[in-house]
């Protein structure tokens, strides 16, 4: 085992990890640890835009963008956030401009904003031109520009180091109350060297969770395969709460069969979502801003169109996303790479023919919950001094119950900027937190327990079985049968995951072994998620529940908290899930009072 | 140039078969894997699987295939599995390629199909090369906007066709696809190669930057620009269809401008 030291050690490397490491490296001495190469990060994967109200093509203003996203978020969203994600957006495109990320251009050389779902101008009035864009590849231009900028201010990555613990300890602390509690401090983190199979300590004054989100719970998904909520899962088994885990976006246009995003800056485009009628039906279910409605509502939409026979193909089980009444040449300059994905991957002339869509796993809403300083938080209020989370693997919560398109590559901008520099400041007054004893004991006990298995269930068969349950039964239409068939499959996926096999007992690029340890995280994250999703009985964002379709403001207004909690067995009350204890967290509200949420 | 339209019609006759598709049909294959563990034996070796696969099946859901259900150590990088994080380049049928914007029914699969680590860099495990002196070419060529003077308050301002000057050049996802085809890096691994040319050129052509004369002159080295031999090899490597032969050509030009 080696030891490292660092004020600040940042964990990911995508948007929000470079972004914190850009403000962190030029302030304290930090290292970067990600399970990739930083340019393989999923920030490449988004395309549509970041908004921000910049109004380089018409009126706008930051307030309105506010709006939009807490009515968006279905008033889940905590208001003080929302206004300094708007607010900040700003400054984070010009930021981005001025680090050389090459935006779209108007024909005066401003940078060219489209519309996008969700955003309207005054209130809902109607769709606004805010997302700042560079193609249909946005997410591309940010990753490299960023990397880039890395490069420049020589940041220290670690690459395809897989973090596997984050090293906390516990002191005896009063309330001002004088209640007693535990507080904790973060030590630093244990992580994998997968070239060498040796595992590193690295101890820092401040660590910074910026690893993304979890989308491989699901089957159907525009998510990366290293996308298994490595990062909420370690907070989680240390204690660390997960806050609105129940909140999984469901991007409307994914490829049909294969998940593969296709961007909403399409229908921003005019594209537009026709059934098998060649009707465009959301004219139906949102008559304002149509093919424009946030992701919540066009998925369900869609999956509504599908379940009552309007569905297309030989299974009728897709709808079609129409662009053949667009100009070839403004598609080509728009929208390049999602036509090609197009013809690539289903073999489908964009041009001519509509493509066939239907929803994908795409982004959790929730995660590791912080303050707007990005500071992580182990209760309701309590920060832990040293860390701090951003991005997707963050709950701040900017996003509520669902997130607004081009509104995750400006959290991690926003919030990625504020974790780096909010980290080095901690780093320059704090002291190091002494390592625990034997700090990696349990990573290596893990570890060995995995390779020296003798079992025979092998890791991607229950990981397709974990897939297969949580499309069917946890996806845009939820009951309480359905939930309840998901928890026990779990439970007996985990029986199953203790009898796991690793066939490769080798020390170098041990894929094998990390699949497993990945399943391990998949599981907790999709039970955490599943049991949040029972619990809430109500519909709000994308959180949809059969059997109460209506929000219910007076029970379920506020954010879930989960815990795990060996304590709490299926004994302890009838709703009780063991291992995991639930409990909720006041929304902050400023200005807006909730409101029917109607597009 | 906005996108003003008429809105499209509420209800429209959909063409017969649309979206079609279909039953999905079913293939098999031999996949030939170059197999290469230095805990086990120095010697690579290749191996070979019968696999039954799908119509929309890509060679990186051969790949998984064998991993997940036949033999959990073969080892190879992917991550977004649709071509935009260039982990998985690879050598297929010969050819340098995505396993995952490959589809299987694109090949021939009437004979085993090929898969082997891009050349020219040192293999670690089976498909796993080392990166590092990849992306050392890279960091050599300053691939960040430097720009002299003043920061604007607001956005510095491009016109359209000054951003659509190096466009092409921006799409570029680090895969190593076009360096690892370049039979010059092949035998001179000091050469920077085709992508750090790209990703210098990316820059050079930016309107905004200020420092084009100095990567030009990095460029200019003998280990620079002049050791491309034009076989275009990298060209048709480029999974993200980058016209790198000519970005490349656009540098030596650039050079030659600049000395007169």
């Amino acid at each position: 085992m080696q030891v490292h030291k660092y004020d600040v050690v940042i964990v990911g490397a995508g948007g929000a990890g470079m972004r914190a490491a850009i403000e962190s490296g030029q302030r304290a001495r930090t290292a970067v640890l990600t399970k990739l190469y930083p340019t393989r990060s999923h920030t490449g994967a988004a395309q549509g835009g970041m908004c921000a109200a910049l109004a380089n093509v018409e009126e706008d203003n930051w307030e309105w963008h506010t709006f939009d996203t807490i009515k968006g978020g279905d008033y889940l969203v905590d208001q003080d956030a929302a206004e300094v994600m708007a607010k900040e957006a700003i400054d984070a495109v010009l930021d981005l401009e001025k680090m050389g990320l090459p935006f779209n251009r108007t024909p005066e050389g401003r940078i060219d904003q489209r519309r996008f779902g969700g955003h309207t101008r005054d209130h809902g009035k109607a769709p606004v031109r805010r997302a700042c864009y560079a193609a249909d590849r946005t997410g591309h231009m940010i990753l490299q520009t960023l990397y880039q900028n890395c490069v420049k201010h020589n940041v220290e990555f670690y690459n395809e180091y897989y973090v596997l613990d984050l090293l906390l300890v516990e002191e005896d602390a009063v309330r001002e109350d004088g209640t007693p509690y535990k507080q904790k401090r973060v030590a630093g983190v244990v992580s994998y060297d997968l070239a060498s199979g040796e595992l590193h300590v690295f101890q820092a004054k401040s660590v910074v969770f910026a690893s993304g989100g979890a989308g491989k719970v699901f089957k159907t998904t525009s998510n990366a395969h290293t996308l298994t909520g490595d990062g909420m899962g370690i907070a989680f088994r240390r204690g660390i709460p997960l806050e609105d885990m129940e909140f999984f976006q469901f991007h409307p246009t994914g490829l049909a069969g294969l998940g593969i995003l296709l961007t909403e800056g399409a229908r921003g485009e005019g594209a537009i979502l026709r059934n098998s009628e060649g009707e465009r039906f959301m004219e139906r279910y949102a008559p304002t801003i149509k093919d424009l409605a946030p992701r919540d509502i066009v998925a369900r939409a869609m999956a509504n169109e599908v379940r009552e026979g309007r569905g297309c193909g030989p299974n009728k089980d897709y709808v079609l996303l129409d662009l053949t009444h667009l100009e070839p040449e403004h598609i080509e300059a728009k929208l390049p790479d999602i036509t090609e994905f197009a013809r690539t991957y289903l073999g489908v002339e964009p041009f001519t023919e509509p493509v066939p869509v239907f929803p994908t796993a795409h982004y959790a809403m929730g995660g590791i919950p912080t303050n707007i300083s990005t500071e992580v938080l182990q209760d309701n209020d309590t920060v832990v001094p040293g860390l701090f989370a951003a991005g997707e693997v963050a709950c701040v919560s900017v996003h509520g119950s669902n997130r607004l398109g081009t509104n995750s590559l400006l959290d991690i901008n926003v919030f990625g900027k504020r974790a780096g520099i909010a980290a080095a400041e901690y780093s320059k007054t704090a002291d190091f937190v002494e390592l625990p004893e034997d700090p990696e004991a349990q990573t290596r006990g893990m570890l060995n327990g995995l390779l020296s298995g003798t079992g025979t269930e092998r890791v991607a068969q229950i990981r397709k079985e974990l897939q297969d349950t949580m499309d069917a039964n946890m996806q845009v239409f939820r009951t309480k049968e359905s939930l309840e068939q998901v928890l026990s499959d779990i439970a007996s996926f985990e029986e199953r995951y203790k009898n796991v096999v690793v066939q490769d007992k080798g020390r170098r690029f041990n894929l094998d072994l990390l699949e497993a340890v990945e399943l391990g995280f998949l599981l907790d994250m999709a039970k955490v998620m599943t049991v949040g999703a029972l619990h809430r009985e109500e519909s709000r964002g994308g959180h949809y529940r059969e059997d109460f379709p209506d929000r219910d403001d007076e029970k379920f207004m506020k954010h879930s908290m989960a815990y795990k909690d060996s304590s709490v067995t299926t004994e302890s009350s009838a709703e009780s899930v063991a291992g995991i204890r639930l409990e909720t967290k006041p929304v902050v509200f400023t200005r807006y009072e909730p409101m029917e949420r109607k597009y | 140039m906005t996108s003003e339209m008429a809105e499209p019609a509420s209800k429209i006759e959909l063409p017969a078969g649309v979206g079609g598709g279909g039953e999905i049909p079913t293939f098999n294959i031999t996949l030939r894997v170059r197999r290469y563990n230095p805990e086990v034996s120095e010697e690579a070796a290749w191996e070979d699987h019968q696999l039954t696969m799908y119509g929309t099946d890509r060679v990186l859901d051969a790949l998984h295939k064998v991993k997940w259900e036949i033999d959990g150590s073969l080892s190879f990088r992917r991550s977004c599995a649709h071509g935009i994080c260039g982990s998985d380049a690879m050598r297929i049928n010969g050819r340098n390629r995505l396993a995952c914007k490959t589809l299987l029914k694109d090949l021939d699969t009437s004979k085993p199909i090929t898969v082997e680590p891009i050349k020219g860099l040192p293999v670690e495990k089976d498909l796993i090369v080392d990166m590092e002196p990849f992306f050392q070419s890279f960091r050599e060529v300053m691939p960040f906007l430097i720009s002299k003077g003043h920061e604007p308050t607001k956005e510095r301002l491009q016109s359209i066709e000054d951003r659509e000057r190096f466009d092409d050049t921006t799409k570029c996802i680090l895969c190593a696809a076009c360096t690892s085809s370049c039979p010059v890096f092949w035998t001179d691994g000091q050469y920077f190669g085709p992508a750090a040319i790209v990703n210098a050129h990316r820059f050079i052509f930016d309107s905004r930057d200020d420092a084009g004369d100095m990567r030009l002159e990095i460029l200019n080295d003998k280990e620079g620009v002049w050791r491309c031999r034009t076989t275009f090899n990298c060209s048709e490597a480029c999974p993200r269809g980058i016209q790198v032969t000519q970005a490349i050509a656009e540098v030596k030009q650039a050079i030659l401008a600049r000395k007169i």
